[in-house]
């Protein structure tokens, strides 16, 4: 048994798990950041992450197009992230009671809309998922190749969007505009920055990026849709946006960590070998609820976060 | 330019506020034909099994009752806390918690009486839920931890702790799945009506909404737990320990949603198992917001929510409308309270500028 562990095989394959199961998480963990960073915790995320699964998969079995299936879980995504908009930026209600709504809603419907098309099948339906793409050269190091360059195309986009979202958030003017609405609405206010607007915006995007994590899991990891296909991973996403400090490289390492350990327990079944994982699975959340520790003083969390702006408040 | 303004108003008192979640759910009942109408399914047929699934015959209305009993006590788990702004999303972990703890009293009874295992395996199962929603509170007022967080988290880290002793010290012996031995026959709560699963639990359920009802509204602490909720500050500087406050609010609000755990353990399954329970504790969430954080009212929302719960399942095999038509009605119903709410505080009001 460890001789198996310890094979180049199984670390190879294990670095791949890895990968794979992390995507995901880093998909709706960045949309949350985008979302967290404008001053709004989305807690619709894993009802989101459920459309989105069952949108892709839906509009892929229909059109035999798999991105046409990601585009469509990007489109509800967004459309949900909408309602969340309107909930808590123009209504000012409170965004977690609105995000676990969101959550309710979005998780009834995507269970609501499967069984009315497919009925209860003792064969459940199945797409012809993505499938791997070696990256030429790259793919061919020992040991690491096969596990980190040959994956699927939306893990590529993962990692590629993970420098991407900290260049906008940290080198743009577009994303100075976003953190200061979620630092100091007022302020952004005052130089002539649409405070609900960008709120808008940034769950938008940050809808459309659940969606895509949530369709991943139909259209990539597996090949069907079960109703239980995004068991926490929002939550987890969640998690991660606290335990990397809002910072989308420190996220994404969370994200990693968690996919290793999600990825072990998974290949160590694969053996045969029958270990609860539970006390490992436990660990990002224990982390996570301690990182939160004294995360008041800190200078990363949104100062507005969970705040309503309403103009007339100011001073108030 | 017209701008649509949200104006703040003396908010709604008396029959108003009864008046509020009735039109909530009278608005949520007729979106919900939405749905319905797009399942398929004919609207007054579709209405008639939902109300006759629920509650036309004896043993539905029974069964009624019978799910309504944990929604009751999580539903009340999370009033009582948001009442006094300990915003506790984690009644899920908290049932789990008082399930544990109840199995593992009840596994080990051995031949002790009733008498003796019952009330052991409510306490056992209140106090393990009032210490698991303890730590986040601990950490609010210690440590200044945000608590809608810290209690979501929570509930993760005891499921996969419910994970590892089903898979280790509490697994059926030769099981290779995560399921507990049975609890033993004393420890059971007796079914008090025949030919029924009308448990001991349910009236526990009602005594308890009369109970935080007295103790909201007759007690010196209740009106202290109110005093917090509207303003800590206010409380601290009028000589409330509020720190003191927020963690007996917690035990209490952990205690109950533990009791939804012995409940379902004692009186329904007999036994742990990884999905004991289809989110009691989420759903809690959404019935104190539309009881309008009122026992009596959290007692009323269960008790839609458990007619929804159980006759969509009727009117699923008599019109095909998908059963998961549940989820969905209770999701509109949480927006559609959470806006009607608004209403309450706030007047919308057109302005020209």
């Amino acid at each position: 048994m460890i001789g198996e562990i310890l094979s180049v095989t199984f670390i190879t394959g294990l670095i791949g798990a890895m990968m794979r199961m992390a995507t995901p998480i880093i998909f709706a963990m960045l949309g949350e950041i985008i979302t967290e960073r404008a001053g709004v915790l989305n807690l619709g995320i894993e009802g989101i992450m459920l459309m989105g699964a069952m949108t892709g998969f839906l509009v892929t079995l229909s059109t035999g197009s798999l991105w046409t299936g990601v585009f469509a879980a990007a489109l509800v995504g967004m459309v949900f992230a909408l309602i969340m908009a309107v909930l808590v930026v123009y209504l000012g209600l409170s965004q977690h009671v609105s995000g676990l709504g969101i959550t309710l809603f979005a998780t009834g419907l995507a269970m609501f809309i499967y069984r009315l098309y497919f009925g209860s099948p003792t064969v459940p339906p199945i797409v012809k998922p993505f499938s791997r793409i070696e990256i030429p050269l790259l793919s061919k190091i020992p040991i690491l190749g096969q596990g980190l360059f040959h994956h699927y195309s939306l893990t590529y986009i993962a990692v590629l969007l993970i420098p991407a979202v900290a260049i906008l958030l940290y080198k743009t003017k577009v994303g100075l505009k976003i953190r200061t609405v979620g630092e100091n609405p007022f302020a952004a206010d005052t130089v002539g920055v649409n405070v609900n607007l960008t709120r808008t915006l940034c769950l938008v995007a940050g809808g459309a990026l659940m969606g895509i994590g949530g369709a991943f899991l139909t259209l990539a990891h597996q090949n069907m849709f079960l109703l239980d296909v995004i068991g926490g991973r929002g939550w987890v996403a969640v998690a991660m946006v606290i335990f990397g400090n809002w910072d989308p490289v420190k996220g994404a390492i969370g994200a990693l960590l968690f996919g290793l350990v999600d990825g072990l327990q998974l290949r160590l079944q694969g053996l045969g070998l029958h270990v609860s994982f539970d006390i490992f699975l436990m660990i990002p959340y224990v982390i996570t609820i301690i990182a939160l520790i004294g995360v008041s003083r800190r200078a990363s969390v949104p100062a507005a976060l969970l705040q309503p702006y309403r103009r007339e408040d100011k001073g108030g | 330019m017209i701008r649509i303004q949200l104006v703040k108003r003396t908010p709604l008192t008396g029959w108003y506020r009864v008046l509020v979640p009735l039109l909530a759910v009278v608005t949520t009942l007729v979106l919900s034909a939405i749905p319905i109408l797009i399942a398929g399914g004919n609207l007054w047929q579709s209405y008639y099994y939902l109300f006759y699934g629920a509650l036309g015959t004896r043993f539905n209305l029974l069964e009624t009752f019978v799910k309504a009993s944990p929604l009751i006590f999580t539903g009340l788990a999370v009033a009582f806390a948001f009442r006094a702004k300990f915003w506790n999303i984690g009644a899920e972990g908290q049932l789990l918690a008082g399930a544990i703890v109840a199995t593992w009293i009840g596994m080990a009874g051995g031949s002790a009486p009733a008498i003796v295992l019952l009330p052991s395996i409510m306490i056992g199962g209140f106090l393990a839920g009032g210490a698991w929603a303890a730590v986040p509170a601990l950490l609010k007022t210690k440590l200044n931890v945000d608590d809608v967080v810290s209690t979501l988290l929570l509930n993760f880290v005891i499921l996969h702790i419910m994970g590892a002793l089903l898979f280790g010290p509490m697994q059926k012996t030769g099981a290779s799945w995560p399921i507990s031995e049975e609890i033993v026959e004393a420890a059971r709560y007796p079914i008090l009506l025949a030919r029924s699963r009308f448990h001991l639990g349910i009236p526990l359920a009602f005594a308890a909404v009369l109970v935080i009802w007295f103790i909201n509204s007759k007690t010196v602490f209740g009106f202290r737990s109110r005093a917090v909720g509207v303003n800590i500050h206010a409380a601290r500087y009028g000589g409330i320990n509020t720190t003191s406050v927020i963690l007996k609010t917690a035990l209490i609000s952990g205690g109950l949603a533990g009791l939804a755990g012995v409940g379902e353990v004692a009186a329904i399954q007999y036994h742990l198992l990884s999905d004991l329970s289809p989110g009691y504790g989420y759903t809690g969430i959404v019935i104190a917001m539309l009881g309008n954080l009122h026992p009596v009212g959290v007692g009323l929302a269960a008790i839609f929510f458990s007619i929804i719960n159980v006759g969509s399942q009727t009117m699923s095999r008599m019109t095909g409308v998908p059963s998961y038509i549940s989820g969905v009605i209770e999701g509109m119903a949480l927006i559609v309270m959470l806006i009607f709410l608004l209403m309450n505080e706030y007047k919308v009001r057109v302005v020209r500028k």
